[in-house]
């Protein structure tokens, strides 16, 4: 069966979440699945729209919604917080006749409601069968023992987020990774918050908060973190500091790669801040 | 402490925010999962009753307001509905609107240099972004060690990616009006 959608990949996804862009190309093109990048997206201009833009929190991301609905199908969206201001602003398009009508005319598109905006990790955790994703496994992830975190707005707030999983204690990430051949470890800090809007101007704040969720990993029995934000793992992955033994945190597509036996995948570990090949290594998962 | 009670603060926050203030009976919720109450002056139900009880001055220059990562647990778990987040965004807004001298400076200037950016190429390019933020917050030091390492990583590209219709977003500016517009407090 072919799957398609149209995609968002977010201004994060070329520079410091590079591999978050690799691995989700490659993956998508192992398991059959097509990619069509929305033409000309702009910035969903993320927190700080929100904060001092008024009006532009919603009318930048819809720009891009707008943008995707000759393509007719579900937006891919990487990014928690891409998500978030996309589905936002595609509720706003719904409901604000308004809204709409200005937005239609600035953009010269009309919006037909054909492109819902959903978040990468749904599509990859709801849309294929577990004997699908089954047959495409080349290498079990035996012996890695994740904690599952999706950070803020994956799930937040449920009325524009959407309930594709639990809000409060969300499952699907685990059951994939299971699916992996990895031991998902139980943990209750899966929706907290890394403070990733906060990182360059307040990195004392979010040394703290990393730091919380990374010890909170280790007493769980955790040996790694998988995330689906390019925020999250860029703000996991650099702000552990002198920690004796820093944590490896993965994209959830960087795990898939792994155990597709997907080599562009694997050879984009070395970029990472905290080096996950060692344990890789240890467990017998990377040559 | 006594400060000037504003009786139509209350309104126009609930207004410009969209969140029914006056609904909160102080449960505290808000502030039990907030991820940064921790270094908040006010912490979040504190800012709902300071917005009942008209504090305007004092909260318009408030570093709490600044504080708000956005992650949107208060406004999931309050039992009435009110998102503390976008009550900080609309005093944010007006506390640039009105030129008060804002309680968290280089937050301020972060999110004015990525709206310029994001304003100039369409996309977000950190090299140049964060370039602006230093010297508009003269936080010139911080993060350089990070910044080095994703520099030899080679996870910040040199040049930006710019979009061809980028007259499309200096229109959604205009069309967002006074929010989006530079202050006077920003330009100094």
């Amino acid at each position: 069966m072919s799957r398609s959608y149209a995609f968002y990949p977010g201004c994060t996804l070329h520079s410091t979440g590079l591999e978050y862009g690799v691995s989700t190309r490659a993956v998508c093109r192992a398991l059959g699945v097509e990619l069509v990048e929305i033409e000309d997206w702009n910035c969903c201009g993320a927190s700080s729209a929100h904060s001092l833009g008024g009006e532009l929190a919603d009318a930048l991301p819809a720009r891009n919604i707008l943008l995707a609905q000759p393509l007719g199908r579900d937006i891919a969206i990487p990014c928690a917080a891409c998500y978030g201001r996309l589905s936002s602003a595609d509720r706003r398009l719904r409901e604000d006749e308004a809204f709409r009508q200005q937005m239609e005319q600035v953009i010269g598109r009309e919006y037909a409601g054909q492109a819902r905006p959903r978040a990468l990790l749904d599509i990859l955790t709801s849309d294929f069968p577990p004997e699908e994703l089954r047959a495409h496994l080349r290498k079990p992830l035996t012996g890695l023992r994740p904690v599952s975190y999706y950070g803020c707005l994956l799930l937040r707030p449920p009325q524009i987020a959407g309930a594709w999983d639990d809000t409060e204690h969300p499952v699907k990430l685990d059951r994939l990774l299971e699916l992996l051949g990895a031991e998902p470890s139980r943990w209750t800090y899966a929706t907290d918050c890394c403070g990733a809007s906060m990182t360059l101007n307040r990195g004392d704040i979010v040394a703290r908060l990393v730091g919380r969720l990374v010890s909170a990993a280790e007493d769980a029995g955790a040996n790694c973190i998988v995330t689906a934000c390019p925020l999250c793992q860029a703000n996991l992955d650099g702000r552990q500091g002198r920690r004796p033994q820093p944590m490896p945190v993965f994209y959830v597509t960087e795990l898939l790669g792994l155990a597709l036996g997907l080599d562009e995948v694997t050879g984009l570990f070395g970029r990472h801040i905290v080096d996950p090949r060692p344990l890789l290594r240890r467990l017998g998962l990377l040559s | 402490m006594s400060s000037p009670i504003d009786w139509r603060f209350m309104d126009i926050v609930a207004e410009r925010s969209g969140q029914p203030i006056a609904t909160c009976y102080q449960c505290r919720k808000c502030t039990a999962g907030c991820p940064t109450a921790f270094v908040m002056d006010y912490d979040p139900a504190q800012i709902v009753h300071m917005v009942q009880m008209g504090e305007r001055r004092a909260l318009l220059s408030s570093q709490a307001i600044w504080m708000c990562v956005g992650c949107e647990t208060c406004g999931t778990r309050c039992p009435n509905g009110i998102c503390v987040g976008r009550i900080n965004d609309a005093l944010r807004q007006m506390a640039a609107e009105e030129g008060v001298r804002v309680g968290a400076p280089a937050i301020y200037q972060f999110h004015r240099a990525f709206l310029n950016n994001l304003r100039r190429f369409g996309r977000v390019h950190e090299i140049t972004m964060i370039v602006e933020y230093k010297l508009r917050s003269l936080d010139l030091l911080s993060n350089l060690d990070l910044g080095a390492r994703l520099l030899l990583a080679r996870k910040l590209p040199p040049l930006p990616q710019v979009i061809r219709r980028r007259q499309e977003i200096a229109r959604l500016f205009e069309a967002a009006g006074a929010h989006a517009a530079e202050t006077p407090e920003g330009r100094e």
